[in-house]
């Protein structure tokens, strides 16, 4: 206990507290002791108060992983900022743990700042076990000596006054000793455990209440930790979601009415929320019997109805990958969302990786032509999915969204949506069809047909995955299937010429542009930002559309002295010493826009399973820019 | 796309449709395929019921048997290797108002498109599935079919199939929510033509083998039961098919069978000499995924607005009501 020289018993009076533009917290406990709805709690008051957040659960792979264990820990991580948050950050400024082996896993992960302050649950000093009290002054000591400022806190001694059972009430006293080290208002607090609890009943709530305000006060009177982030209170009313929940209330948007999916981590929770929610605007889940029924689940439904979806992860997108062949074929609109995680194979179920987007846009034999887009943030989770089946249905095509594992469980709030009656699909045309016209009667230009759906007299054809003619006639003629093939290929520069050019921030011309694509558009410009306030002349663009490229980003490869590709994905380190510019592998985007653009892009990425970090990409760009300088010297 | 809603129903009203509204193009199928007998079973069907040809889809995988859809004048889908059932699935589960029909084969349905089969009979939607079983590949040319009798030889088994026959017929009846199972062999079209019309008036997964002669790759495999009427069982009852008197006189074995009776079919199933022909069960009561799911509900922009806005409320945060500024109180 000597060398605990940092566990004050009483906060100086009157201490100031410190303003920061940000924090980043992470509340971690063992599965089951409620880190996750402490974590949520803590950023929706923050939201309220009108801080910008973005929360990232801490998912152990295991459902029930064993107590105390290094890879159990279970939580959130809550980024708090005085501006607008677009990403999770880089590592910790507070942990709060419920236990040291918990912590002692964050910390083996690299997931604390230097002097990164913890708040730890001191019960495990005294335990009867040896060996636990043993562990806990091990890690206790070690983070000490890290110059960790350490804080041990009798949770579950304080707990105990007011309920029995301690794991039931620590993360409300944890909620309330966070409100008091930043300042947040108790009175949001009440509301918000009133809010989160309302299903339980009022005795829950008020009981959890007092654990708020017993958190609250245990810090005011032995704190001296207090920090003060500025908010400006939003005007517009806002909502929070996960990226998950964004895209299901995408689909309930976008006027689709059937999703057909088979489980499959880190995809399912949208699922989940449908399964729950889409019943009330008149649509339904069907939960298949594998990943290739789901898929042609959809298609049917799609032939006969309104552009239907199927929502899975990259082994499900493997599987689903004939089937989308055929609705290309077929010109059948469907909407193909692909929340990525670690690949290849099983891979990281839980964990964040972007390596699907060669395989979404190359995936399924032969000419395939597909539209492919990824969503940046949880907003945009929302509307990517109002647009994809726009675009599905317009051109008859295959859409696939990329989203991925480190926006699925995010949270974000954002503008509430103004709900748009453009946004639905319109009803399906039951007219009789015109005598003359063919199933495949494709415009010389554009490559587009109509679509004749069952019910429309006059329709009758038979849709075939085999190669076809306008008549939906299977074609042995060669050139017939070069003309189909022609046409299919066409609606993808007929998309193409519906797209605007991005825009490029930072930066419009000068030393480094960074490129990169779906979730990593936040942490990507906020490491631009920062390099450029170390007077580095670099720009970042963010692709929404990969297949087909907007126009113009030719232009914009070319104001730039060099280009980097950033993604969540692998590409081989060039200081490999059998990797040389003859054999080097690239990340996905760079290997298509190299061959794209002709333009010499080098790449950047980890595949370490989270989100990539500004502060890592940073570094990064700063090493690309260092190392350009001593070559031209 | 000039009519009024008016002048079509008036138009489909006045319509009667003869067989030829039915055909499609010329099938390509061998002379004396089996698949013919089931095509013309299948044209007659719709000519009987009067069925719409625009609001009538046959979907199928492939295989010889998946040709189908292009030799009828309806809707078709003709998609992938044994993916037939989700498709038809999917179409129907907001389409109730369409009559769909599958055409499956062997290889489709009992090989590459299993976990779909079994899957389908416990959604038992109301579809009408035609298994054609020639017990072999015969589009990828002569290979051994999960339905092929061990010792066969092909040309993925020169020596002789090794495993004995997987019999859908015993497996169907095994599944959770089974609800109509009939057997039939394409000889006899009147037949054929009898258990696929009670299989669509059964509302429900209809699961309907015919058994079938393959003049390519294994014929004469069927000519002991072809030539010797009595090496086939009629299974006859009034809430199954009742021969004519004409087919009472050749097929003279025959036995009164309650589709109802779930065992006696479960027994009779497997028989394969003589082969038992007919309705072997139905259970009208099994309920249709369709009518669970109630899935023909249509929203209009306004009810979906306001759904829509009650989902937003459920995760508002509102703005708080006074001046908060993140600072201590």
């Amino acid at each position: 206990m000597g060398n605990t020289t940092l566990r004050p018993q009483t906060a100086p009076a009157g201490t100031t507290p410190i303003e920061v533009d940000e924090h980043v917290i992470d509340v971690v406990s063992d599965s089951g002791e409620g880190a996750q709805k402490c974590g949520q709690s803590l950023a929706a008051i923050a939201a309220r108060s009108g801080n910008g957040i973005w929360t990232v659960e801490i998912i152990p792979a295991e459902i029930q992983p064993p107590a105390r264990s290094i890879a159990g820990a279970s939580g959130n991580r809550v980024r708090i900022g005085r501006n607008r948050v677009t990403n999770g950050g880089d590592a910790a400024d507070l942990v709060v743990a419920f236990n040291d082996q918990v912590l002692a896993g964050r910390v083996a992960a690299g997931e604390l700042k230097p002097g990164c302050i913890v708040l730890l649950e001191s019960m495990w000093r005294d335990d009867p076990d040896p060996a636990i009290a043993a562990g806990y002054v091990s890690v206790h000591d070690a983070l000490v000596a890290d110059g960790h400022p350490v804080y041990e806190i009798p949770m579950e001694a304080e707990c105990l006054q007011i309920v029995a059972d301690a794991r039931r009430g620590k993360n409300m006293f944890v909620l309330g000793l966070l409100c008091h080290v930043y300042g947040l208002d108790t009175e949001l607090a009440d509301e918000q455990v009133a809010v989160a609890l309302a299903k339980k009943g009022a005795a829950v709530v008020e009981t959890n209440q007092r654990l708020v305000r017993a958190g609250w006060q245990w810090a005011a009177q032995h704190l001296d930790v207090h920090f003060r982030i500025p908010a400006t209170p939003p005007k517009q009313p806002q909502i929070v979601v996960s990226g998950n929940t964004a895209l299901a209330l995408g689909v309930m948007a976008s006027g689709m009415e059937v999703c057909a999916m088979y489980p499959i981590t880190p995809a399912t929770s949208a699922s989940h929320y449908l399964s729950e929610a889409f019943e009330r605007v008149g649509g339904l889940v069907h939960q298949a019997e594998d990943e290739i029924a789901a898929v042609n689940f959809a298609i049917g439904a799609s032939y006969a109805g309104k552009c239907a979806v199927t929502i899975t992860s990259g082994p499900g997108y493997s599987l689903k990958q004939e089937a989308i062949g055929l609705a290309v074929m077929g010109e059948i609109p469907l909407v193909v969302i692909d929340v990525q995680r670690g690949g290849p194979s099983t891979g990281q179920p839980t964990k964040a990786e972007q390596g699907d987007l060669l395989s979404a846009i190359f995936g399924s034999h032969g000419d395939a032509p597909k539209v492919v887009l990824a969503v940046a943030d949880i907003e945009d989770c929302f509307y990517s999915v109002i647009t994809a089946r726009k675009i599905a249905e317009a051109f008859n095509m295959v859409v696939v969204v990329l989203s991925d594992a480190s926006l699925a469980n995010a949270q974000q709030p954002f503008q509430r949506p103004q709900f748009d009656p453009e946004w639905l699909a319109p009803p399906i045309d039951q007219s009789p069809v015109p005598d003359g016209l063919a199933p495949y009667d494709w415009d010389d230009r554009t490559g587009l047909a109509h679509r004749f759906i069952p019910g429309q007299p006059g329709g009758m054809h038979t849709l075939t995955g085999l190669a076809h003619d306008r008549d939906s006639k299977v074609a042995y003629d060669p050139e017939v299937n070069e003309d189909a093939i022609r046409r299919r290929s066409l609606r993808l520069a007929a998309v193409a010429r519906t797209l605007r050019p991005p825009t490029v921030t930072g930066d419009q011309d000068g030393d480094l542009l960074v490129v990169g694509w779906g979730s990593t558009r936040g942490a990507i410009s906020e490491a631009v930002e920062r390099v450029r306030a170390d007077g580095h002349r670099v720009g970042a663009l963010h692709l929404k559309f990969l297949q087909p490229l907007a126009p113009g980003i030719g232009d914009i490869l070319g104001r730039f002295d060099r280009v980097l590709a950033v993604e969540n994905n692998w590409s081989d380190r060039s200081d490999d010493p059998i990797v040389d510019e003859d054999n080097r592998r690239f990340s996905n985007l760079a290997w298509l826009l190299r061959a794209r653009y002709l333009v010499d892009i080098d790449c950047w990425g980890q595949v370490r399973g989270q989100p990539l970090r500004p502060g890592a990409i940073a570094h990064a760009i700063t090493a690309r820019l260092d190392n350009e300088r001593r070559t031209r010297r | 796309m000039t009519l009024s809603v008016t002048e079509c129903l008036l138009a489909a009203s006045r319509e009667h449709h003869d067989l030829d509204d039915y055909a499609g193009e010329l099938s390509r199928w061998c002379t004396g395929c089996g698949d013919n007998a089931i095509l013309a079973a299948l044209q007659r069907i719709c000519r009987d019921e009067q069925l719409a040809p625009e609001r009538t889809v046959f979907v199928s995988g492939i295989g010889c048997s998946s040709r189908l859809p292009h030799y009828m004048k309806t809707y078709g889908f003709h998609g992938l290797h044994g993916r037939a059932l989700p498709v038809a699935e999917g179409i129907k589960i907001r389409r109730p108002d369409l009559d769909v029909f599958v055409n499956t084969g062997d290889g489709d349905c009992c090989a590459i498109g299993t976990a779909h089969w079994i899957h389908a009979i416990r959604y038992n939607m109301n579809l009408t599935v035609v298994m054609h079983d020639n017990e072999v590949y015969g589009l990828t040319k002569n290979q051994t079919s999960p339905t092929s009798p061990r010792h066969l030889t092909s040309n993925t088994t020169p020596r002789g199939a090794y495993l004995e026959a997987l019999d859908p017929v015993s497996t169907t009846l095994a599944v959770t929510n089974v609800s109509f199972v009939a057997q039939c062999v394409d000889w006899i079209p009147e037949l054929v033509h009898d258990v696929i019309s009670a299989g669509f008036h059964h509302k429900g997964f209809s699961f309907i083998r015919i058994l079938q002669r393959c003049p390519e790759y294994l014929d004469g495999h069927f000519d002991q039961w072809k030539s010797d009427p009595e090496r086939i069982l009629l299974l006859r009852h009034e809430d199954g098919v009742e021969p004519s008197p004409e087919l009472s006189r050749i097929y003279r074995n025959q036995i009164v069978h309650d589709p109802a009776d779930l065992r006696r079919a479960q027994e009779i199933a497997s028989d394969r000499d003589p082969i038992p022909v007919g309705v072997l069960y139905r259970n009208d009561d099994v309920p249709c995924y369709e009518d669970t799911r109630r899935a023909d509900r249509h929203y209009g922009p306004a009810e979906i607005g306001q759904a829509l806005e009650a989902e937003f409320d459920r995760f508002a945060i509102r703005p708080a009501n006074n001046n908060h500024d993140g600072g201590g109180r």
